[in-house]
């Protein structure tokens, strides 16, 4: 099977949809000429021209919002966001415009829109550009939220994305965009809202999603090298619809629970996981739920204290411990 | 890709021997035609009339927009849309509604809340919606469909149909943000749509004059190379239907955008609401009625016409009357959506269980 990164994945993933949907084009901010900021979408104006993929001027509410009114009449508009943090700028938008308007129709306009861009920090470039909004946009119903933390999840995921008929927030990290893996050249999809089991254990469940997963799997060695701990690791792959089937069923497994992810810790994904799991499996709970999340205060520039603000391997090894203590 | 900024230009129209009756698309107006326009606005007025009594009996909740006063700018704009072309508006739409054809019914049932209503009471007054008559809203939130509309004139453009977007917007929504990266997408990339604004003096309570820096609203169009017009006459269906067709005809033929400004007025308060009694004179409502009311106006221009009399003008105000009774008694018989309800119409997956792709729970309660 082909290695690749996850960055060209996300691209095959496009070109691949470009290829099957007349009704797909890619827009957002240097997306064609430029190649893309982040070169996700290298080579596809080359290939698709300029119909399909549409460079569009730094204006985010605008261009976004043009993109759900094509999305209503029937286009399939894959919105580039250069850093995620910029859904701000379109957040009436989104959330008023896309998230709602097949509610406020009674269910006659739909919105297939993907909205997507690297949603992390770590990168040293402060707090206007290192929002993690998952929990943002999963708080609004109508509204999907993906997180891939692998190659091949990128793919199958944005694919899947694309052809959703609702509105779908697509979170990607520049940090795991030269990240490699095995990705099929094939047409697969992985569906929204199905988990996964990346390492398979008995004694805590490490849930979480994004890069934050890729922690875990080094914590999760570690506790093995060190404590002969099985630490059992669960990748959500997308917040909403969310497989809570899968998070459950670790749960009772391993009886422990730690959740971990780079957002902050008020409101957030693990904040909702942590109340779902008690609602639902508090009898099969040995130990209080722990959470590792970014430091409560926005994003921090200086860089060997950013790297202190989001988790590490270390945190989270720290964090199962005290878990399981 | 270069551009060559277009010269801006402001309509070539001038106001001097100008007669909107004679331009060439009311030139070619049958009576029945004229006669129809006429009873659009008339429907419009007491549909408007009988929602605001709704209101005052409590049967109408939340915010309710009327439209009186400005039912020439709804009727002409509708009167001259072809097959191909869309609109959308803010939330004052119950004109734009009646004029694409949307039933009293619906539209009333609406407002009440009820299952019946267009967006089965889940939107309300503000937010009626009709795709199959190209009727994209009713939109809340102040200048926030302009870009929507912009992006349905982008979807025409990139299917290849020749059709046009009217997106409509208050005097007060030319401050928006959006309306501008609206303004300025749709001149780079020569999109079909007529960005009309549908000036009646106040953005809420808040003066023309308080609230927007430079003469002319649709002058801002010009900035960004647009061809911009006012309609100073906006009480006059014909004047509204010649320039709003000359902009669809740009959009049309050469996919241009353009920005109109149709001078208009409203009656009542912002919305029902507003006491109206704080930012503007009385005086200045009852000139307005008495000197430049869109259906008295049109009335006079028909009855010199030959094109109305006294039967066929009380014939239609009864008809439009009883449509409107008729409607508050369907919205008033007609069933509030179930608690079931509330979670339809949210995802298209739920509601398409056959063709769901996805997996995992997209509600937690």
């Amino acid at each position: 099977m082909p290695v690749i990164t996850y960055r060209e994945a996300l691209r095959h993933a496009m070109d691949e949809e470009l290829t099957r949907d007349p009704n797909v084009v890619i827009m957002g901010e240097e997306v064609g000429q430029f190649h893309g900021a982040y070169k996700v979408t290298e080579g596809l104006l080359a290939k698709h021209g300029p119909k399909r993929i549409v460079d569009t001027p730094i204006s985010e509410a605008g261009f976004i919002g043009m993109g759900i009114g094509a999305a209503m009449l029937g286009l399939r508009p894959v919105m580039e966001l250069m850093f995620f943090s910029f859904y701000s700028v379109a957040f009436d938008q989104i959330f008023n415009n896309a998230a709602n308007i097949r509610y406020m129709s009674g269910g006659l306009i739909n919105c297939p829109i993907v909205i997507r861009g690297p949603a992390n920090g770590g990168t040293n470039v402060g707090a206007t550009h290192s929002h993690t909004p998952e929990s943002i946009a999963a708080y609004h119903p109508g509204i999907k939220v993906v997180v891939p933390s692998t190659p091949y999840d990128a793919k199958g995921l944005l694919k899947s994305a694309i052809r959703d008929n609702d509105p779908v927030m697509f979170m990607e990290n520049t940090i795991l965009y030269g990240d490699v893996g095995e990705v099929p050249d094939t047409d697969y999809l992985v569906p929204l809202g199905s988990a996964k089991v990346m390492r398979e254990g008995s004694d805590i469940s490490i849930i979480g999603h994004g890069r934050a997963i890729q922690m875990a799997l080094r914590s999760a060695e570690l506790l093995k090298h060190k404590h002969n701990i099985n630490a059992e690791v669960v990748d959500l792959r997308s917040i909403r619809p969310l497989d809570e089937e899968t998070v459950l069923a670790s749960v009772r497994k391993t009886n422990r629970v730690l959740l971990v992810e780079e957002a902050k810790p008020f409101c957030s994904v693990s904040a909702m996981l942590a109340c779902i799991i008690q609602e639902k499996a508090f009898d099969y709970l040995d130990a209080p739920i722990r959470r590792v999340t970014s430091v409560d205060a926005p994003a921090i520039y200086s860089a060997p204290l950013e790297k202190e603000q989001l988790p590490t391997p270390q945190k989270i090894f720290d964090a199962a411990l005290a878990v399981l203590k | 890709m270069t551009k060559k900024a277009p010269v801006p230009k402001k309509s070539e129209v001038s106001a001097a021997g100008y007669d909107a009756r004679l331009a060439p698309i009311n030139a070619r107006l049958g009576q029945d035609e004229k006669i129809q326009f006429y009873r659009d606005m008339v429907r419009i007025r007491r549909f408007e009339e009988r929602c605001l009594r709704s209101y005052q009996q409590g049967k109408i909740g939340g915010f309710l927009h009327l439209y009186i006063g400005q039912e020439s700018v709804a009727v002409g704009c509708c009167s001259v849309m072809g097959d191909n072309d869309h609109i959308i508006t803010a939330y004052r739409d119950h004109g734009h509604a009646l004029g694409v054809g949307m039933g009293m019914n619906e539209l009333m049932a609406e407002n009440f809340g009820k299952y019946t209503g267009c967006s089965k009471g889940k939107g309300g007054s503000m937010h009626y919606f009709d795709p199959s008559r190209h009727y994209w809203g009713g939109h809340g939130i102040v200048g926030g469909q302009v870009p929507l509309g912009t992006g349905l004139a982008y979807g025409l453009k990139y299917k290849g149909i020749q059709g046009a977007c009217l997106t409509f917007m208050g005097d007060g929504a030319v401050n928006q943000g959006a309306v501008h990266e609206s303004y300025n997408l749709a001149a780079l990339w020569d999109l079909p749509v007529v960005f009309i604004i549908e000036n009646n003096g106040y953005s809420m309570g808040t003066s023309q004059e308080r609230s927007s820096a430079g003469d002319s609203l649709a002058g801002r169009g010009a900035a960004y190379g647009m061809n911009w017009a006012i309609v100073e006459n906006g009480h006059d269906v014909y004047e509204v239907r010649d320039k709003v067709s000359r902009a669809l005809k740009l959009a049309h033929d050469e996919s241009k955008p353009s920005v109109l400004e149709i001078r208009t007025y409203r009656y009542r308060g912002h919305s029902v609401a507003d006491p109206d009694s704080t930012y503007r004179d009385k005086k200045e409502i009852e000139e307005y009625k008495r000197t430049k009311d869109p259906i008295m106006v049109y009335e006079n221009a028909l009855l010199a016409e030959g094109v109305l009399n006294a039967d066929i003008i009380k014939t239609i105000d009864e008809s439009a009357r009883a449509e409107a009774e008729t409607s508050a008694q369907f919205a008033e018989q007609s069933p509030y959506p179930t608690i079931e309800d509330i979670k339809k119409d949210v995802y298209w997956e739920i509601d398409n269980p056959q063709d769901k792709k996805s997996v995992g729970s997209l509600f937690f309660d």
